[in-house]
């Protein structure tokens, strides 16, 4: 694995003084100079803010001072997340040209540890996508194959780090946005338990499905990130911070755990998929963990709560951009009404218009009963469903997504059936848990196939254990090589 | 025929907790434009509220003092609806699970006009129209209010303006909010039906948007109240609206009507967590509640024997009446307290926000210790007065303006020789006395006030003139 830049291995490069910070950073910088015109996977660079944390770290290691974990590594931010003075705009035109006047809290802690900022990355508009293809720069490309997407919507973050051109980089999940491109990009992606990692300055999507977590080159990493923006924000009513950090229970045995496996995750998926997922399985009995079959039906009703929980909490989000405070205003307009209409209709893309208009409707008189409660009651019935598995497993794996990643270009033709590939991925947020997405080999195409793990609120530890436990027990016929980016 | 009048009001309250309702920013009215705010306040992308506990307290308080039943296990929900003052494009407020519910406030009369809710919810900006631009000022943008709705149990206007003054007095009194209508702390939006009197339906109603001031609401009032009949009499319907009141031509205007009402897409909040009000915590607020105007409006009767019309004027402000208890305690005479600060005091403070304000530069220590030089015979009423006033304009205690003499009264011997010097000056009166005029010795006791010049005890030379007259 002489390629990975993980974090623990640049951590040690710094250290040993075998290259300076400032060095590592201009060698990502250089990289994606090269490379990023092919992958799209920013949207910004930073090279100031990049060298100038780097020189700080530069200026301890000279003095000899100790370093932290993250201290001085390249990393990367999606474009959702608030950068004092770097343009944040949701890879959408109606934020154009915004530039936030405070930090997100996960940046502010993570900048406490001089991270190095490469630039904010590639994504789908507002998050709303499964390709990254809705944002107005287009769509981020997955490194393994530039034809086919990187996924989305953390689509930016997840080529970036799988390209090399990040050692690791935040994104969001609302419905699998940090997972499923994790998945189509061979390499990890961790949704940790709503609440753990503070949404303050994360631009909403949906307010209580969206949630913060690491892309990273492996579960060690997302562990050591987890540990590093995971904490009590006063700041954000709903974050309750983490009940106990993740890295030192890395290592753990799991044997005489029990995995559930719940057949409604395995309708629908791709033979040679299944076929990776299940050899997976077997990794994990060799480590000593026991399987349990179990049922659960209203995972069928997935798709319908989160879409229309999801677009509704969106319909409201999203009313504040209406080119009067910041962002893209209409050029031409004859008065205040006309302007903000204008300002919405050029400023936003068709999947965003299409998620506001649905999410209006869900909530107007003489509908709200028959789609947004009902919606809320049935994401009741599936979060009672999660707790009852949990009763009987201790965690659940999954496969992440039904398939690889799809070709570029192919699923804006019909939103709906893109819609359904994100199947695997929103249960653990309807229901607020932690999930992560592991690599496991490839498909019959060649592509990365992602293993998920998931487990009850706050069991963050253990699910990073676990995912550990496979990571290195598979690893050399999980990971596949990338031709891209910085090579160590 | 005669027609009854329907009336329920909204009343907004804007609370005085020193921060507003999601953020740090101050609540201070009156800065400049768009200096009271930081990025929660105006919504900027990717920020998030955080309820300020006081408010809960306050409006917790405000519910306790109407008789309002406390909701345990309250929330927060968005109302949706786009306008520039509005920058997160909803308002953060409450719709079906308020804090307060079925509380009531009660009239003079003694008629309980019935509170349905009080919820807590964040103000709006402001818009200023200026040189044909349109401006915002954000300052006022999350500035808590609560929204107090009344059922229709109102019947006359003067009930309407009764209501609302009672309402003012209650959230004064409990230090939830300073209530001043020209400063838009306090803003009434009036439901106006009629019907025929004896009629037990309700008719359709109008409601009559953000009304600031007692005389436009009254006037609204009755100009919607007339003109309802007026469509009534002659064979129309009322239709239901929104209307506002011009205050230039004195009428109520169409606004928008119910087909155009708002569909507001009220859902719960998903960025704020359930608000619960515990038992200890509503015990605590109750223990900590101040007497409430009514109560204090009969005790100024019973305790310190005020006519009603005087206590009334008193207790109005609780500033005012504060200051009185403390001008009071422990005098023998609380009326003349009462006097000073109804005479003297109050004609220096010539408007409703000088009353307000109360700023006078007598403590009401000092005011004690002039009345105490009353109850202790050291001075007559009269000078009690003519102090009053110096201290009014130098800010000094009484001491200052009273001179030894002043103060040290008539000794007992030359008192007495007074007395008979003034009997032996007025033949007439002492025979008049005792010819059963009893008045007549008022004439004396004047002259016996005027040789001292005031500085008598009046009831010691009254004894003395009554032993002298009588002899």
């Amino acid at each position: 694995m002489g390629k990975y830049g993980t974090i623990a291995r640049l951590h040690e490069l710094l250290t040993t003084r075998q290259i300076s910070c400032a060095e590592l950073a201009k060698k990502y910088l250089d990289a994606i100079e090269t490379d990023n015109g092919r992958l799209n996977a920013y949207v910004k660079a930073t090279p100031e803010t990049a060298l100038a944390a780097a020189e700080k770290v530069d200026a301890k290691i000279a003095a000899g001072r100790p370093i932290a974990p993250l201290e001085g590594i390249p990393m990367t931010l999606k474009d959702n997340i608030s950068t004092a003075g770097i343009e944040t705009t949701c890879c959408s035109k109606i934020l154009k040209g915004y530039v936030p006047i405070y930090d997100a809290t996960v940046w502010s802690l993570l900048k406490r540890q001089n991270a190095v900022l490469l630039g904010k990355t590639n994504m789908d508009e507002f998050a709303m996508g499964s390709t990254c293809e809705t944002s107005r720069f287009g769509g981020a490309k997955n490194p393994h194959d530039t034809g086919r997407v990187a996924g989305g919507s953390s689509g930016g973050v997840a080529a970036a780090v799988g390209g090399n051109l990040a050692a690791y980089g935040l994104g969001s999940d609302t419905g699998g946005s940090i997972r499923q491109p994790a998945s189509f990009c061979g390499i990890v992606g961790f949704k940790p338990t709503y609440g753990a990692v503070s949404r303050y300055g994360l631009v909403a999507f949906a307010s209580s499905f969206d949630q913060i977590g690491p892309i990273t080159q492996s579960v060690e990493d997302a562990a050591l990130v987890y540990d590093a923006i995971s904490a009590y924000d006063e700041m954000d009513s709903t974050s309750s911070g983490r009940k106990e950090p993740a890295l030192p229970s890395l290592g753990n045995d799991i044997r005489g755990k029990k995995i559930g496996i719940a057949r409604e995750y395995f309708d629908g998926v791709r033979e040679d998929v299944n076929g990776a997922i299940r050899k997976a399985l077997d990794v994990f009995r060799s480590l000593g963990a026991e399987t349990v079959e179990l049922s659960m039906p209203s995972l069928k009703y997935s798709l319908p709560v989160y879409y229309i929980l999801a677009c509704a909490e969106a319909s409201s989000n999203l009313g504040r951009y209406d080119g009067i405070r910041y962002g893209y205003q209409t050029a031409h307009y004859t008065d205040r009404n006309d302007m903000v209409c204008k300002t919405r209709s050029e400023g936003f893309g068709a999947e965003v218009k299409r998620r506001i208009l649905l999410g209006t409707y869900v909530l107007s008189a003489g509908y709200y009963d028959a789609y947004y409660k009902k919606a809320q009651n049935l994401r009741g019935t599936i979060v009672r469903a999660f707790e009852n598995a949990f009763q009987k497993c201790d965690l659940m794996l999954a496969p992440t997504v039904p398939m690889t990643a799809f070709a570029s270009g192919r699923t804006a033709k019909d939103p709906v059936e893109t819609y359904l590939t994100d199947i695997c991925t929103v249960p653990v947020n309807i229901a607020g848990l932690p999930g992560i997405s592991v690599p496991c080999g490839t498909g019959a195409d060649g592509m990365p196939v992602g293993l998920q793990l998931i487990g009850p609120k706050f069991s963050e530890a253990a699910v990073l254990n676990a995912a550990n436990r496979y990571e290195l027990a598979a690893r050399e016929s999980s990971f596949k090589a990338v031709k891209a980016g910085v090579s160590l | 025929m005669n027609y009854e009048l329907v009336c329920g009001l909204e009343t907004h309250v804007e609370l005085a907790t020193k921060t507003k309702i999601f953020c740090s920013c101050t609540t201070e009215f009156g800065a400049e434009p768009n200096t009271h705010c930081c990025p929660v306040c105006i919504g900027l992308p990717g920020t998030l509220p955080k309820l300020n506990k006081a408010v809960v307290e306050y409006a917790v308080t405000a519910g306790l003092a109407t008789h309002c039943e406390i909701n345990p296990d309250a929330k927060m929900d968005r109302k949706n609806y786009v306008y520039p003052d509005l920058p997160k494009a909803y308002q953060i407020s409450e719709y079906d699970q308020p804090l307060c519910r079925n509380g009531y406030v009660e009239l003079a009369s003694g008629k309980k006009i019935r509170l349905t809710r009080i919820h807590i919810e964040e103000d709006a900006g402001k818009l200023v129209h200026e040189r044909g631009n349109t401006l915002i000022d954000y300052n006022r943008g999350g500035v808590p209010l609560i929204e107090i709705v009344s059922e229709p149990d109102i019947r006359s206007i003067g009930e309407a303006a009764e209501y609302v003054e009672q309402l003012q007095a209650i959230m004064r009194y409990i230090g939830v909010s300073d209530c001043k209508m020209q400063e838009g702390s306090l803003r009434c939006d009036v439901n106006v039906s009629v019907r025929p009197q004896g009629s037990d339906r309700l008719g359709t109603r109008t409601e009559i948007k953000n009304m600031n001031s007692f005389s436009h609401m009254t006037k609204a009032i009755q100009y919607e109240m007339d003109r309802q009949i007026d469509l009534l009499e002659s064979g129309e319907d009322v239709v239901q609206e929104t209307r506002r009141y011009n205050e230039e031509t004195g009428c109520t205007e169409g606004m928008r009507g119910k087909e155009d009402a708002n569909d507001y897409r009220y859902f719960r909040d998903p960025d704020l967590v359930a608000i619960r009000v515990t038992d200890d915590m509503v015990a605590a607020l109750k223990a900590k509640m101040p007497e409430g105007p009514q109560k204090r409006l009969a005790r100024f009767q019973t305790e310190y024997g005020l006519p009603e019309a005087d206590a009334r004027l008193l207790i109005d402000r609780r500033r005012i009446a504060d200051y009185f208890e403390a001008a009071a305690k422990g005098t023998k005479n609380p009326r003349t307290v009462a006097n000073c600060i109804l005479g003297p005091i109050f004609s220096r403070l010539d408007s409703d926000a000088a009353k307000d304000e109360f700023r006078v530069s007598v403590s009401p220590e000092n005011l004690n210790a002039l009345v105490g030089l009353l109850d202790a015979g050291k001075i007559r009423k009269n000078l009690v007065k003519s102090t009053l006033e110096k201290m009014l304009d130098t800010g000094k205690p009484a001491a200052a303006f009273l001179s030894e003499k002043d103060l040290a009264g008539v000794n007992p011997d030359d008192l007495r020789k007074i007395c008979e010097q003034a009997a032996a000056d007025n033949p007439n009166a002492v025979k008049d006395y005792r010819g059963g005029k009893e008045k007549a010795l008022k004439a004396v006791l004047g002259a016996v006030m005027k040789m001292t010049r005031g500085r008598a005890n009046p009831q010691e030379a009254e004894k003395i003139l009554t032993q002298i007259m009588k002899a």
